[in-house]
């Protein structure tokens, strides 16, 4: 098992930048997510961590030792690809055993590791069948057989479950986890489902036109998103950004937006000019007296929860209130936004500014 | 409205097409069976008018094919004794004796070590070439591939004198070698081509895989590529092949002797009083059994499926 650093790593293709100056460290028995919209850098990033890509610039240190410009086959990682990638020629037993081969390992002692993984990964059943004829699931059983079975140093996934259906997708999801949990190995895992890597990351690395836009725990990116692009991508309606003019000092308390006075945590930093203030939609309350007002565009029931779209002078704001609570499309409604909760953003740098709640949080992402 | 279907043929459009085929069928096989018929005849039924569809067949095609004869005289004959064996049965009735084996034996050979040779190398060479086009970063690589294709864009005997006189000066003419080197430069470009089409169709995370398994680039080349690509080796090896095993305008140019081949060898067995066209005919029909076979042979790689469905499309 391994610790792995990223430190200063660029990937040009000709021209192109894929991959601008990224560090990040993944610490050791991890379940790391590489997240972002596609183009964004991710498999880039982590085609460099498994030698298929050789970076342009920058270290990648396992175990703290430089392997950045070693070929793959030296490096003891595993990796599966979103397609898989089973060796057609072969059957289920010979491709989980095929990196035991390339090792030299005695035919006994590869037989009994394929038996054992098959009988971790409940596939003892199907060794002998070709793959062309499996099921995704099945598919996706037998490349992570091949590779957890040479137990290397980390996991390197590329969406493995982008070619599932969605059904099974949920399932393998919990598979997976649950198959990391047991056997503790670090994990880099590629994807552009923010609520994939919400739901099984322990760690989320953010990552948008190859630069990395915030690192760390869910929760924290999910809470106290460091930049414009962060506050949009996560989330499911994602994050409320109400766009003003104003100024804001060091030390203020309080965020003025035509001439309606918001309470907020305390500024470390100040701005002025074009500004934006973050609002995630459970943070807005239907409140009749309160100054800001806003008209319900259209109700969305979703069981317990219902996502009110209400037409403010800031543009779109979503609200998720609960569900027993009747909204009529039409009405108007005054808004309030949990204080402890708000984010303001400068606009011109898509960066969140520091106040007293966030600050902890951005200082190492 | 009638019960039209567009996926499925009416009864009528499946006679019409088996017809058809079977008209085509005909048509192509024809020549065929005319050859291989031509080869059990005896030369007078081979020319009769109108041509003999029924008669007795003999193996004397095949027997004048692989021996020389001399006439002798009835005494010499009578002196001989009876015929021992059933060749020298047929030759007697000719009034001649076998006087050696002929040269269609070394000019087949040498069409089967130009042929297998040149295919042999076409598909190899043209495998690496194809696999590093595919794969790697070369530079000016359209250019390249361009340039190799329009070797293509003249018929190769356009440039006959050229290479007559070119081998001549390298002590090329008439050797296996370099008539082994001429076929291989005419079959590279379409060995590269064709099979740079099969393995940009592999996936490459086949070979990311072995890489990550701890294979090296060539093993993950010998072990997963080249199975992958067996379908098109096999069927680039067919249209190679079949190339050099019946190219006729270079061997007749460029071979005489040590390294003629069987195309313009055939033509030149002279019989008795005129072409022995059984002879000629059974000459054609052992011609083509080696291509036939290696095309069964490969045929079922031809008719498999690449990745078969291990790589989610």
């Amino acid at each position: 098992m391994a610790r792995i650093e990223i430190k200063n790593l660029r990937k040009d293709f000709g021209d192109f930048n894929a991959v601008k100056s990224s560090s990040f460290v993944i610490e050791d028995g991890e379940f790391f997510m590489l997240l972002g919209p596609s183009g964004c850098g991710k498999t880039t990033t982590l085609r460099m961590i498994a030698g298929l890509e050789l970076p342009s610039s920058g270290e990648i240190l396992i175990d703290g030792e430089e392997v950045g410009q070693r070929p793959a086959s030296q490096r003891d990682i595993a990796f599966v690809f979103q397609m898989f990638a089973l060796y057609p020629h072969l059957n289920v037993r010979r491709n989980i055993a095929y990196p035991l081969v390339s090792q030299g390992l005695p035919k006994a002692q590869v037989a009994a590791k394929v038996a054992e993984v098959a009988r971790i990964l409940g596939i003892e059943d199907i060794l002998n069948r070709p793959v062309g004829g499996l099921s995704g699931g099945d598919r996706q059983r037998v490349a992570l057989g091949r590779a957890i079975v040479r137990e290397p140093k980390a996991f390197l996934m590329d969406e493995p479950l982008g070619a599932l259906d969605a059904e099974f997708r949920e399932r393998m999801a919990e598979e997976l986890r649950a198959l990391h949990d047991r056997m503790g190995a670090t994990t880099v895992y590629v994807t552009h489902d923010q609520l994939e890597a919400m739901q099984m990351g322990d760690k989320i690395v953010v990552m948008n036109h190859g630069v990395v836009e915030q690192f760390g725990v869910p929760q924290d990116i999910y809470d106290w998103p460091a930049t414009l692009f962060v506050a949009d991508f996560i989330g499911s309606p994602a994050m409320n950004v109400l766009r003003f003019d104003g100024v804001v000092q060091p030390g203020d308390t309080q965020v003025t937006m035509d001439g309606i006075a918001f309470d907020m945590p305390r500024l470390r930093a100040g701005a002025k000019g074009a500004l934006a203030l973050g609002v995630r939609p459970e943070h807005v309350a239907l409140d009749d007296g309160a100054p800001y007002r806003g008209t319900v565009q259209a109700v969305e029931y979703l069981g317990t929860t219902q996502i009110v779209t209400l037409d403010t002078p800031h543009g779109e704001v979503k609200a998720r209130v609960p569900s027993d609570r009747a909204v009529t499309p039409g009405t108007t409604t005054g808004l309030g936004f949990n204080s402890r909760t708000l984010s303001l953003f400068d606009t011109d740098s898509g960066r969140a500014l520091l106040s007293d709640a966030n600050a902890e949080v951005l200082a190492h992402g | 409205m009638s019960d039209y279907s567009i996926t499925a043929a009416s009864p009528a459009q499946k006679w019409l097409a088996g017809t058809l085929v079977v008209l085509y069928a005909v048509i192509t096989i024809m020549p065929l069976l005319w050859i291989i018929a031509t080869g059990f005849k005896t030369p007078a039924d081979a020319i009769s008018y109108p041509p003999k569809i029924v008669f007795d067949p003999t193996l004397e095609g095949y027997v004048n094919l692989f021996t020389t004869r001399t006439r002798v005289t009835p005494e010499t004959l009578e002196a001989l004794g009876e015929p021992t064996t059933w060749y020298d049965r047929i030759v007697r009735q000719y009034d001649m004796v076998i006087a050696g084996p002929s040269r269609f034996g070394e000019r087949f050979l040498n069409s089967v070590i130009i042929g297998f040779g040149s295919t042999f190398l076409s598909v190899f060479l043209g495998t690496l070439a194809a696999y590093a086009f595919s794969r790697f970063k070369v530079p000016l690589k359209d250019d390249l591939l361009f340039f190799i294709l329009s070797t293509r864009m003249m018929p190769p005997i356009a440039v006959a004198i050229p290479i007559f006189l070119m081998f001549r000066q390298l002590g090329l003419s008439d050797t296996h070698a370099g008539m082994i080197l001429l076929y291989t430069a005419v079959n590279l470009s379409l060995s590269v081509w064709l099979l740079k089409g099969f393995i940009d169709e592999i996936p490459r995370e086949y070979e990311e895989a072995a890489l990550i398994d701890g294979y090296t680039r060539f093993q993950a080349f010998t072990k997963v590529v080249l199975p992958q690509a067996a379908t098109g080796i096999a069927s680039t090896a067919i249209f190679c092949l079949i190339f050099a095993w019946n190219e006729y305008a270079f061997a007749v140019l460029l071979t005489s002797g040590t390294a003629q081949t069987a195309p313009p060898f055939i033509p030149t067995i002279i019989g008795v009083g005129g072409q022995d066209w059984p002879a000629v005919a059974a000459g054609a029909t052992i011609f083509l059994v080696p291509v036939m076979v290696f095309t069964i042979l490969l045929r079922k790689h031809l008719l498999r499926g690449i990745t078969f469905g291990a790589v989610r499309k």
